[in-house]
C-alpha cells in the first residue's frame, strides 16, 4: 500500500517535472518567434505602458525638472478641483452629447447601407457606389474640415451662395454654435458611413442562401427577408461594434474636433480631449491635465467592460 | 437561383433602392469634385458662378502661386518621407509581431495578446504619452511621427489573423526541409500574404499621409511640418477662426483658389494609390477583422 502512494506520489512529481521540461522545450524551440515578437513587445511597453504608469503624475504636483520621482504627492486634490469647476461639467456634457450623436444617429447609418447594397443585383453598380463611399475615408480631418470651410464660409462658399439663390439668409456655419454639432455628426457620417459598410456587407455574404430561399417560398417580401433572416444574421457583428463603439465613449477624436472649434462655439464644442491639450501642454498643467485624461480613460474602460456585461447578459458573445 | 416572377412591390424597391445609392454616391463625392474643380477656376469666377463644378474659364493660378514658394515643396517632402519610411517601418515590425503571435505553440501567446489588446481599451492619454516621447528623445525630430506609432494594434491583429489562416502543413514542410523561422516567414509566408500586406500597408500609408495630430504636438520647427499641418495654417487659420491661434501669422489671407489647391494637393497621393489597391482591401481587411 504504502509503495503504491509513493509511487503515485513519484508518478506526479515525475509528471509535473515533464510538463516542465516539455515548456521549456516548446521555449527554447520557438527562440527566433520570440526574437521575432521583441521589438514589437518592446514598443508596447515603452509607448502604452510607460504612459499608463506616468498616469501617476495626476496625484502629484509634477514639476518637469524634478520628474515623477521627486514631484510631491497632492493625493486627489486635481481630481477634487476637476470635479468642482463647472468648465468640467459643460465639458462632459458636451462629450456625451457628441457621443450620443455618434451612437443613436451614426451608428445605424452604415447597417442601412450594407442592407440597401446587399439587395443590389448588379455588382457594377453595387461596386460603383462602394468605391465612391469608402473614398472619403481616406481622406484625413483636415481635408475634410478644410472642406467643409471653404463650402460654407459667408463670402463666397457654394452652400451660402445656393442659401443666397433660393432667398433664404445666409447662415454663418462656421462660428456658429447652433451649428456646430449638425456640423460635426454630419462630417462624421460623411467620412466614415461608407467604409462602416464594409464589416456588414462581410457578415452579410456568411449569411446561408438557403434561409431566403425557404422564406420565399413562404412569401416574405423582401423587407420581411431583411428583417428576419438578414438583420437577426449580423446582430451579432452589431452588438461588438457596438461595445467597441461604447468603449470609444469619450474618443470622440481630438483632430477634428480641435479643427472645429473656435471662440464661438466653445460652448458645445470643447471636450476632454482638446481641454487636456490647451490646459496641459498650451498652459503647462500637466498633472491637473493628466487627471483629466485619466478620468476620461477610466470611464472609457467602465463602459466597455460594463456593455460587455450587459450583451453577455442578453446571451450575445460580447468581446471577450 | 432559377429567376422566379418578378413582383411590382420588388420592381418599386429595385427603384428606389438604387436611385438612392447612386444620389448616396453622388453626394459623397460632389464636394471634393466642387473643390478641385474650383482650384483650376479663375478667382473671379470663383466669386460669381453659383454652381462650379467645372470651371469654364480653365487657369492654373492657384497652383502656379502655391508652387512659386518652397513651403509646400518642403511640407509634401516630410509627408513623403514619413509616409514611405514611416510605412515600411511599420510594416516591418508589426509583421514580425503579427506572425510570431501567429505561432499557436508560443508559450505565453495569450498572455502577450492580451497585453496588446488591453492597450485598444485604455491608455495613459496625451500629457503621460508626450512626456515619453519627450523623454525618449524624439521632440521635434521626424522620428516623432513614426516611432511612437510603431504599431497599430488592429492593424496587427489583422495581420495575425490572416497569418493564422494560413495552412499549418506549410511550415512544418519548411521545418522539414530545415528553414528557420525567419526565412519562414520571409521567403514562404509573406509571398502568400499580399493581399493582407497590401491592405495594411495601405491603412499604415494613409495614417502616415494624414498625419496631424502628432506634428503640432511634437513638432515646434515650421519646417519640418507635414503638408496637413500647412493646409489647416493656410485654410483654417487664415479665416481666422481657429480657437488656438497662436501660430497664426498676419500675412493677408489666401485666395479662395489658393485654399481649395492645397486641399487637392494635400488629398491626391492618397486618392492615387487607392485604386491600385482597392482590389486588395475589399478581400484582406475583412479576412481578420471578421474573424476577429
Amino acid at each position: 500500500m504504502e509503495t503504491t502512494t509513493l509511487t503515485a506520489k513519484e508518478n506526479a512529481k515525475q509528471v509535473k517535472k515533464m510538463k516542465r521540461s516539455e515548456t521549456w522545450r516548446r521555449i527554447k524551440r520557438n527562440k527566433m518567434i520570440y526574437l521575432m515578437i521583441l521589438p514589437g513587445i518592446i514598443y508596447f511597453l515603452i509607448y502604452k505602458y510607460l504612459p499608463m504608469y506616468g498616469l501617476i503624475i495626476s496625484f502629484q504636483d509634477y514639476k518637469p525638472y524634478k520628474g515623477i520621482m521627486g514631484s510631491e504627492w497632492v493625493g486627489f486634490e486635481h481630481f477634487q478641483r476637476l470635479f468642482e469647476s463647472t468648465e468640467f461639467w459643460m465639458i462632459f456634457k458636451n462629450t456625451l452629447v457628441l457621443f450620443g450623436l455618434q451612437i443613436f444617429i451614426f451608428f445605424p447609418i452604415p447597417i442601412i447601407i450594407s442592407l440597401m447594397l446587399n439587395e443590389v443585383r448588379h455588382s457594377f453598380f453595387k461596386r460603383g457606389v462602394q468605391t465612391l463611399i469608402y473614398i472619403p475615408h481616406f481622406m484625413s480631418w483636415v481635408v475634410i474640415v478644410s472642406i467643409s470651410y471653404v463650402m460654407l464660409t459667408l463670402d463666397g462658399g457654394i452652400v451660402n451662395a445656393i442659401l443666397e439663390t433660393l432667398g433664404f439668409e445666409k447662415i454663418n456655419f462656421l462660428l456658429n454654435e447652433d451649428w456646430f454639432r449638425p456640423m460635426y455628426i454630419l462630417q462624421v457620417i460623411w467620412r466614415e458611413a461608407g467604409w462602416g459598410t464594409i464589416i456588414f456587407l462581410a457578415a452579410i455574404t456568411a449569411v446561408d442562401p438557403q434561409l431566403y430561399e425557404a422564406a420565399r417560398m413562404d412569401g416574405a417580401n423582401r423587407f420581411r427577408q431583411m428583417w428576419h433572416i438578414t438583420i437577426p444574421a449580423i446582430r451579432n457583428v452589431i452588438i461588438v461594434l457596438l461595445i467597441l463603439k461604447i468603449g470609444d465613449v469619450l474618443e470622440l477624436g481630438f483632430e477634428h474636433v480641435y479643427l472645429l472649434l473656435n471662440s464661438s462655439n466653445r460652448s458645445v464644442a470643447e471636450i476632454f480631449d482638446t481641454y487636456v491639450y490647451v490646459a496641459g501642454l498650451q498652459q503647462g498643467q500637466f498633472s491637473y491635465s493628466t487627471a483629466v485624461g485619466f478620468f476620461k480613460g477610466g470611464v472609457g474602460l467602465a463602459m466597455v467592460v460594463f456593455a460587455n456585461w450587459l450583451a453577455q447578459k442578453f446571451d450575445e458573445e460580447g468581446i471577450y | 437561383m432559377a429567376k422566379q416572377r418578378i413582383s411590382a412591390g420588388s420592381k418599386v424597391f429595385d427603384f428606389f433602392n438604387y436611385f438612392l445609392l447612386a444620389l448616396l454616391g453622388i453626394i459623397t463625392i460632389l464636394p471634393f469634385i466642387h473643390v478641385v474643380g474650383s482650384s483650376f477656376a479663375t478667382s473671379a469666377e470663383v466669386a460669381n458662378t453659383k454652381f462650379l463644378l467645372f470651371p469654364t474659364d480653365f487657369s492654373i493660378k492657384a497652383y502656379e502661386y502655391i508652387f512659386s514658394t518652397d513651403t509646400i515643396f518642403r511640407a509634401l517632402g516630410v509627408s513623403i518621407l514619413v509616409t514611405v519610411g514611416g510605412t515600411l517601418w511599420s510594416m516591418l515590425f508589426s509583421t514580425l509581431t503579427a506572425y510570431g503571435l501567429s505561432r499557436r505553440d508560443l508559450v505565453g501567446r495569450r498572455a502577450i495578446n492580451f497585453m496588446i489588446v488591453f492597450t485598444l481599451l485604455f491608455n495613459g492619454g496625451m500629457i503621460p504619452t508626450f512626456l515619453v516621447v519627450q523623454q525618449t528623445g524624439l521632440l521635434n525630430s521626424l522620428w516623432a511621427l513614426v516611432i511612437p506609432v510603431t504599431i497599430n494594434a488592429f492593424n496587427m491583429i489583422i495581420l495575425r489573423s490572416f497569418f493564422m489562416n494560413l495552412p499549418a502543413g506549410l511550415e512544418e514542410s519548411a521545418k522539414i526541409d530545415g528553414a528557420n523561422d525567419f526565412s519562414i516567414l520571409f521567403r514562404i509566408v509573406l509571398p502568400i500574404s499580399l493581399p493582407a500586406i497590401a491592405t495594411i500597408s495601405l491603412f499604415y500609408a494613409v495614417t502616415y499621409w494624414n498625419t496631424y495630430m502628432h506634428a503640432i504636438l511634437y513638432l515646434a520647427d515650421a519646417d519640418k511640418w507635414p503638408v496637413q499641418v500647412l493646409l489647416r495654417q493656410i485654410v483654417v487659420l487664415a479665416s481666422g477662426m481657429n480657437y488656438d491661434a497662436e501660430t497664426y501669422t498676419d500675412v493677408p489671407p489666401p485666395e479662395v483658389t489658393v485654399k481649395m489647391a492645397t486641399i487637392v494637393v494635400a488629398t491626391v497621393p492618397v486618392l492615387l494609390v487607392y485604386p491600385f489597391l482597392q482590389k486588395y482591401f475589399a478581400k484582406g481587411a475583412l479576412l481578420g477583422s471578421v474573424k476577429g
